[in-house]
């Protein structure tokens, strides 16, 4: 595969503040990258720095074998599409997409064609003549990729572009923007702090975190194979126990020696375990490797969700099997669930969930609702506007 | 539109009352005045109705030279006073533009520094303000005393149409900056990014995204300064030596001489022209903004 764009030792301060710390990535041809990390770990900056918005303090950034680190972006292969679209309110719909094409003087009836082959691509056929503003934010959020892809860029970078969306558009244009992807082969890099989304749509996802690297693999590698307790955490939900590898395939934690299937540490040595709540099975308490209770349960349609206490550390299970609060369960873990990690500066900072309460998550929800509709309040006026 | 339609439908009583203030002193300080100046530009000293003293704006002559040609009197006035309305404006788009983008793009430390700076001029009086200039432009003046210094040969201003120009700039300089800045301050600083991204240099950026996204800005820049110099009179009297006669100064000079109709003719035709200029200026914008 060929490299398209490489970042090589690249760090980046504002203010004296380091937000990009000796980063070093290979994006190749045709392919669906994903930055993934909670605000301020330098995924956008990132981005930008792709884009030539931002210069590296350090490093080079090379796009295909050449160093661009001083290449002004309107002179970049590349193309954004911008966290709040960026729309130009002055244009209308068919004016918008075609506003690269008319600075590079592309001949008018080219443009025509190639404007309504791109509002074809992203299902707005018809809408040539509205204003922007008259748009819903998927709407605006289809010209935005249209506009960004009408120049045939070599890559195209987006930052958080359905942050603003609600949560069935968001699904519909997940697959909509891989589509895009797959018709056009063009190189996306996608930055986004949604780790479903990042895990549902990439062929590569890249977890960063206070700006560095915590892993570079294929959504089902950072899944099954995270690399330390950061990304075990932030990728879907996980159980993250202190435990001590006692020999290849031997482990030891929440005081039981399990069997499992990694090996190549040192004896003796001090791990981070993983197990997801999806791979813990429920049985009897005397048939349990450990055993504990059920201090919650959740209903969360698909399967139940329940926090078992064992030995003061609370444990996250997802089971399709109801049992109450108060009742005294076993737990059987088999050796494929157990996944062993190095110790990092992460380890003991997540994976207990002894603070967690689903009242806490509702409040996250409501805080995400509002400032959805804070973002999506502006294109509503628009709509009014036209009307 | 919402806000609108809900304001309306819901004009409960106290809003009614808290708009009543306003409501009064728009009827009796702008509609009725404007009333009593048609009112009187279309009627003689008996109040009874004529086109007399409109026909006598465009048509009154005067002897120009050694007395053999003649001239139409009120709209060579006019011409004049478009010219230097016109000159001014220009000059303070020209300055002002790049002056306002700058500073929309300036820290906000900054911004309000030099927000302050300009506005300073503008808490002194007007008067005091013209006749500063006619004591640094005259021939004896702080200008051409500092020309001297350096040696070179004194240059006449005062009394000429560059000094009227270059009060009018000065004194209205800070109407064509203030709306352009509060447009560009205003403008979504992603946009420029996106027009970089889709490949305009610099110059790209400036002409197909801030110009046409700062016209609002420029209309009433171009408004506020355009239409006090077209009326201004004492500006031209102080520093133009009372050798330019403007439009204003006709009007000043009819109502000193009591013909208030005649004064209010020419006001009235001013006002007309001035609103017709304006809603074509509007509608040219509006068809570039949504082409």
């Amino acid at each position: 595969m060929k490299k398209i764009i490489e970042l090589k030792n690249i760090t980046k301060s504002f203010d004296g503040e380091v937000v990009l710390d000796n980063i070093n990535l290979d994006i190749y041809d045709n392919e669906f990258l994903t930055l993934l990390g909670p605000s301020g770990c330098g995924k956008t900056t990132t981005l930008r720095i792709i884009g030539g918005f931002e210069t590296a303090d350090v490093g080079d950034v090379i796009f295909l074998g050449e160093r661009i680190n001083d290449v002004p972006p309107h002179k970049r292969n590349v193309n954004t599409v911008f966290q709040r679209y960026a729309l130009f309110p002055h244009l209308n719909v068919f004016e918008n997409v075609a506003f690269p094409l008319r600075e590079k003087r592309v001949p008018k009836a080219e443009i025509e064609e190639r404007v309504n082959e791109m509002l074809k691509l992203v299902a707005l056929s018809g809408f040539e003549k509205r204003s922007v503003s008259s748009l819903s934010g998927g709407q605006q959020q289809r010209v935005a990729i249209a506009r960004a892809l009408v120049g045939q860029p070599k890559v195209l970078l987006l930052d958080e572009p359905l942050a603003a969306l609600d949560l069935k558009l968001r699904k519909d244009m997940q697959q909509e923007l891989k589509k895009i992807q797959k018709a056009t082969g063009i190189t996306f890099i996608f930055v986004t702090h949604d780790q479903e989304e990042a895990l549902s749509m990439s062929d590569t996802v890249v977890v960063m975190s206070e700006g560095r690297i915590q892993q570079i693999g294929t959504p089902v590698d950072i899944y099954n194979e995270p690399e330390n307790a950061f990304v075990a955490d932030f990728i879907g939900e996980s159980n993250i126990l202190d435990g001590v590898m006692l020999r290849d395939r031997r482990v030891s934690f929440a005081g039981h020696v399990f069997d499992c299937v990694d090996s190549g540490f040192a004896p003796k040595e001090p791990v981070d375990v993983v197990v997801r709540p999806e791979d813990v099975d429920i049985v009897p308490e005397e048939k349990g490797m450990l055993r504990g209770v059920v201090t919650s349960v959740t209903f969360l349609g698909v399967h139940y969700e329940i926090i078992v206490d064992i030995n003061g550390f609370k444990w996250m299970i997802q089971t399709t099997d109801f049992v109450d609060v108060d009742e005294r369960i076993g737990l059987y873990i088999e050796p494929e669930a157990i996944h062993i990690m190095h110790k990092s500066e992460y380890s003991g900072l997540f994976g207990d969930y002894s603070s967690f309460s689903m009242e806490m998550d509702e409040i996250g929800e409501l805080e995400q609702i509002e400032e959805l509709a804070e973002l999506t309040e502006p294109s509503e006026e628009g709509a009014g506007r036209d009307e | 539109m919402k806000n609108k339609v809900s304001l309306k439908s819901r004009g409960s009583l106290i809003q009614r009352l808290v708009l009543a203030p306003y409501s009064v002193w728009a009827v009796l300080f702008i509609v009725v005045p404007l009333l009593f100046v048609a009112y009187y530009a279309f009627t003689d000293n008996s109040f009874h109705f004529t086109f007399g003293n409109i026909s006598r704006f465009f048509t009154e002559t005067s002897p120009v030279g050694d007395g053999s040609r003649e001239v139409r009197r009120y709209l060579l006035i006019f011409g004049r006073s478009l010219k230097l309305a016109v000159i001014s404006t220009l000059i303070c788009l020209v300055l002002g533009y790049p002056f306002a983008y700058m500073l929309s793009r300036a820290s906000a430390k900054t911004q309000s520094v030099l927000i302050t700076i300009i506005m300073i001029p503008m808490w002194m009086n007007f008067l005091i303000r013209t006749y500063a200039w006619m004591t640094i432009l005259q021939d004896t003046g702080i200008l051409n005393g500092f020309i001297g210094l350096l040696g070179l040969k004194p240059i006449h201003i005062i009394g000429t149409e560059g000094a009227v120009v270059i009060g009018m700039v000065y004194d209205y300089f800070p109407y064509m900056i203030l709306p352009i800045y509060s447009v560009m301050a205003k403008m979504d600083m992603k946009l420029l990014e996106a027009a970089r991204d889709l490949g305009c240099s610099s110059a790209g950026v400036l002409r197909r995204v801030v110009w046409p996204l700062s016209l609002p800005g420029v209309i009433s820049g171009v408004n506020m300064v355009l239409i006090p110099s077209i009326s201004t009179f004492y500006i031209s009297q102080k520093l133009g030596n009372g050798m330019f006669y403007l439009i204003g100064d006709a009007i000043e000079q009819q109502y000193v001489a009591n013909d208030l109709h005649f004064a209010a003719a020419i006001a009235f035709i001013l006002m007309v022209i001035l609103l017709v200029g304006m809603a074509f200026m509007q509608r040219a914008a509006n068809k570039k903004a949504y082409a």
